[in-house]
Formats: structure tokens, sequence, C-alpha cells
């Protein structure tokens, strides 16, 4: 376990441009879609991150790219130190055990054809760090911590309901004990009381593995809760950020204002008052 | 039909299917009423039988696996037993409905002013010129900028937020009493959300448009309902005003639907409360309440279905589905796990 504040992640003018191809026999590139464009920010071991945006903001391309699930443009990303933009698959494979990441629908990141026992203990018969009988104890072990029971072992996915299906994914993504888990809108497809449900599970791993988060939502109100910093992402670029608290309660940015004078205040005599600001 | 008679009047409306695991029972005993001019919104989770409740009322449940009973009273007509021609006459015409996914209910075929046309002519003895004019001036209502010169695009050249202003358009358009919206900003970034919502309450405003708003997203709810019902498991176990249902709220699964949410508006919590465990399944629903499993204040006489009542004698209008005594409940609620601090 590393200790909270040492720097674990490091980006530096991270930049993703796509293609736009026109064309029909002799495809041309006619202009470029600047997902990410020139994003700086950092992420302390054990520490909280949360990205939010609206759709087509960059912050999922921006996950993926730190993951180098996708490969970026330019910039840096370094991980405890070292630079993982440019290393091959082999040289990154090792370096795959400390990163994982938690997706938005679980149902499409989990194997249907594969019982539960096998998902959540591929990592750890891939890396040969467990098999047979012990692989067995740990992948039950793992299924409890998530809050699931041992029973499930020989599910299939297709047996859970949404929320039990994110605990799977995240008891895949905790196997291998990562420093850095980035969650790509994990709550959005839940209902209400299933998010906090997963929220809470999120809190509490952390409590006990030390594992840092990029937590990526266009929910700013779940985003806040989670994070201990938050970065505002717009067209590509982060707009804002700052500490949870002061994100939210001191916006500077004005885009930032925006998304969060639109937010919807549960509150009938509140949200009247705001309505008649918001014209 | 009285001054004081409601728009829209359900009074135990059930919904079943047949489907080869069994029969699921996908709302039960559903009674409201929705006054002219008035913003009602159902809210729930999935499979809490609010959209399934919207859909029966536009007839559009109606099949082969599907055993429809109750009443439902809109405008003097029945819609439960009426005709399917009847059903046609009156939807689209006094009641229109809008989706969450704007682009699998326009034609991407078509420009979006033929298809406004369209609706209006089916209805209207309209002349083509006259009704393109309507199409845009309703474009205009509806807030879609340079109404003339976009009356000619396909729907995929709108964004998101502008097809459900054109899908609203089109329900506006033979000038309904009645808008029913199931989830119309689900789909959308909670800045064009917000756009949205101040259009359906400048409607609601302008027109005295009554809104049947189907919703899982309560702070949607708190901007624009006049009246809530809170739907679990297929019945509605709460309705009231807003402000009842905010301030004063009588179910133990309201509690938790207002608890876990997260607040940008209060310092954040050290932990969000939760509600325990999943809901129901339709198909072998819990015995009595169906929040009873998950509910940290069940007792014995939750076994029985409670009746949807009013409880509180100081609000008449105030009805909820739950066993506890009102003094009860307001002794539990200062340290329900469900509630959370604030």
């Amino acid at each position: 376990m590393t200790t909270t504040g040492e720097r674990l992640l490091e980006v530096r003018e991270l930049v993703k441009h796509f293609p736009v191809k026109s064309g029909v026999l002799i495809s041309r590139e006619v202009d470029q879609v600047k997902a990410v464009d020139g994003v700086d920010l950092e992420i302390a071991a054990g520490e909280t991150l949360g990205l939010v945006g609206e759709s087509g903001s960059g912050k999922s391309t921006l996950g993926r790219a730190i993951l180098q699930l996708i490969d970026p443009t330019s910039g840096s990303v370094r991980f405890e130190g070292r630079e993982l933009v440019g290393l091959r698959q082999r040289e990154l494979r090792p370096l795959r055990r400390e990163m994982q990441m938690i997706f938005q629908d679980p149902h499409a990141s989990l194997n249907p054809r594969k019982r539960v026992g096998q998902i959540v203990g591929s990592p750890l018969k891939l890396n040969g760090l467990a098999s047979g009988a012990e692989l067995k104890r740990r992948v039950e072990e793992l299924l409890d911590r998530v809050g699931l029971s041992p029973e499930h072992y020989e599910r299939f996915p297709h047996e859970f309901s949404g929320g039990q299906r994110q605990r799977i994914g995240i008891a895949r993504a905790i196997a291998l004990k990562p420093k850095l888990i980035v969650a790509d809108e994990p709550v959005s497809a839940l209902d209400v009381s299933i998010q906090a449900q997963i929220v809470n599970l999120l809190d509490d791993l952390q409590d006990d593995l030390g594992m840092a988060y990029l937590f990526v939502a266009h929910d700013i109100g779940v985003v806040r809760h989670i994070s201990d910093r938050i970065a505002v992402m717009h067209d590509g670029k982060i707009v804002e950020q700052g500490g949870a608290d002061q994100v939210c309660e001191r916006p500077r940015d004005p885009y930032t204002k925006k998304l969060l004078a639109a937010v919807p205040i549960p509150d009938p005599r509140e949200a009247r008052e705001r309505l008649a600001g918001r014209g | 039909m009285s001054a004081q008679a409601p728009l829209l009047d359900v009074r135990d409306l059930a919904v079943s299917f047949t489907t080869e695991e069994g029969a699921v029972q996908a709302a039960d005993g559903v009674s409201f009423e929705l006054r002219a001019g008035e913003v009602l919104a159902v809210v729930g989770e999935s499979g809490s039988g609010k959209s399934v409740t919207a859909a029966t009322l536009m007839g559009l449940t109606r099949g082969p696996n599907a055993t429809i009973s109750g009443t439902a009273v809109f405008e003097g007509t029945e819609l439960v037993a009426a005709s399917d021609e009847e059903l046609q006459r009156i939807r689209g015409n006094r009641m229109a409905m809008v989706f969450q996914d704007p682009l699998s209910s326009l034609d991407p075929v078509y420009r979006v002013a033929d298809q406004i046309v369209e609706q209006i002519r089916a209805h209207r003895d309209t002349d083509k010129e006259e009704a393109r004019e309507r199409a845009i001036e309703l474009m205009e209502a509806v807030g879609i900028p340079d109404a003339v010169g976009r009356a000619d695009a396909y729907p995929h050249e709108f964004s998101g937020g502008m097809r459900q202003r054109v899908m609203i358009a089109m329900a506006l358009s033979l000038d309904p009493a009645l808008l029913i919206a199931d989830e119309p900003t689900t789909a959308l970034d909670v800045t064009i959300q917000a756009q949205i919502i101040d259009l359906l309450r400048e409607l609601n405003r302008s027109r005295e448009l009554a809104v049947l708003l189907i919703t899982h997203d309560i702070g949607v709810v708190a901007e624009i309902a006049d009246r809530v019902a809170v739907m679990y498991g297929g019945r509605i176990v709460e309705y009231g005003t807003a402000e009842e249902i905010f301030y004063d709220p009588q179910h133990p699964y309201t509690w938790g639907l207002l608890g876990s949410l997260t607040r940008i508006d209060r310092p954040r919590p050290q932990r969000l409360p939760q509600i325990p465990g999943m809901p129901p399944s339709l198909i072998a629903p819990p015995e009595g309440c169906h929040f009873r499993p998950r509910c940290p204040h069940a007792f014995d006489r939750c076994v029985e279905v409670p009746g949807l009542e009013a409880r509180l004698p100081a609000a008449p209008g105030h009805l909820d589905r739950c066993w506890l005594e009102p003094e009860r409940k307001s002794e539990l609620q200062k340290t329900s796990p469900l509630r959370g601090p604030g």
C-alpha cells in the first residue's frame, strides 16, 4: 500500500485528436476532433480526483488515454514516475496490474459466457498469482468484499441486477490490488438507491485498500460526494480544478458556474428561487 | 363536467403482462387525479411502474399478453375501455406524449417540419401551407432558433436538446390539454435538461397545459411539479403536493429516495444514506408492502398491503401506503438510516 500524498499519476499536455475522414475511394483526413486538447492533471496516491463534464467533453477519452487503452496523440503520462506514452504493449503489461478500469455498463463489460468466478478470477490467473483451490478462495474473498456471496461464483452475469453486475466489475478491478482505478461513469446507469450503495462501496474499498480513483462522471453531485479534488472538463480542456467543495461552492470558471446552476436542487422552495434567477 | 372535475381521474389502474417466466404485475392499484393546468410528477426507479402507467393511458400497452383493469377518465372519456378508434382520436389531439429518446421517435428520412405537418393534417382539415406555417410557429414557440431556416432540416441535423424541442412542438401541434412526458430529459446533458424543464414550465403556464411527468430524477420533480406520486414496485406508495412530499415525507421509501441523493447545495455527509437490498421482482413480489424486505422499520402488520390513504388529519390530500402511525414516523425519521443528516 502506498501512503497518501505521494504523486502517483502525472499527466502533462496530453492530447488526443481523432481524424475526421472524407472521400469514398481515397479517404483523406479533412479535419480533427480535439477530444483531449492539452490536459494537465495529477493524482496523489490514495486520492480521488473527480473528472466531470457533459457528453462530448472528452472526459472518457481522457480516462482511456491515461490508461493507454487508446494511444495519445502527444503529451506525457507518468505513473509512479515512469513514462507510459510510447511504451510497447509488452512493456505496459506489468504496469496494467497497477491500473484498472471500471466501466459504465457492467453488462457490456462482462463476458456473458463466463461464470462470475472466472470473470473475477481471470486477472489473478492470467498473472499467475493463484490457481486451483487458492484461486477459488481468493475469488470468494473478493466477492464477499464487494457485497456478493460466495454462492454467486458459479452464476452467469445475466442472472444479476445492474447494481450486482457493477459489483462484479469492481471485484475484478480490485483483484490485483491496483494503485489506480479509472472509473468511467460507474453509477450513471444505476437507480438512485443502488447508486448510493455503489458509491459507499467504492469509498469503503478505498479506505481498506488505499488505491487512488479517477472518477469520471457527468453528475457533479455524485462526483463531489466521492472526490477529494474535482477537475471540470469542457471541449477537451480542463477549465477548472480544485478542492471538491471549493469547486462546487466557489466556482470560478463560467462553464463550471453554468453547470452548477443547471443541477436540479431537490427542494421545491429553493428550486423556485433559483429558477427565478435562471431565466 | 363540473368545474371541479379533474382533467384526468385514474382509479385502481392495474396492468399485468403474461411472460414466459410468469405474470408481471407492472402496475397495481394506481389512483391519482390530474387537474387542468397542473403538473403531476410520477417518480420512481426502474420497474416501479411509472412508464407503464403513462403508456397505458395512451393505449400503448394494449396487446394479447396484457391485462388492464381499473378506470382512467380523461375529459369525460374512459380510456381503459375506449375503442382503439376513440383512443386514436384523443391521442395526439387532446393528449400528447413525448418520450425519452427523441431520435427514435422522429422519422430519420423526413424533414422535421413535414413530420409536424403530417401530424396536424392527420387530425385537422388544413391545407399544407397553413399547416406548415403552424409548424414553424410551433418550432419558434418551443425555442428552436431560426425555425424558418431549420424547418427543412432532417432530425440528425439537430442536437439532442433541439430534437426534444421538435418532439414537444409536435406534441403541441393540436393544442392538447394534457402532455405526458416520459423521462423527457434523461438522455440530455444537465445544462440542456434545465432548458427543457424551463420550456415545459413556460408551456404549462402560458397554455395552461397539464403535464404528467414521468421521471426517476427527484431533483427535476422539485423544479416543476405541483403534485407528486412516488411509485415503488408497481404501486403508488405516497401522493401529495410537492411541499408535502419533500418537507414531510411519510413513506420510508420516500425517505430513502430523498436521503440517498447527493446534494450540491448542502455540506456533504461522510457517507451517503443508502436503501439496502434491491427492488422487488414483479413476477414474485414480496407479500404485503413491496418495500417491506428493504425497510428497516417494517413490523408484523406489513405483510398486509396498506391502502393508499390519508393518515395525517391536517393533510387530507397527502396519501401514503404505510402502516406506521404518523407519530411513530416523526419519531423514526430523526434516526432512520434511510434519511441521513438534514
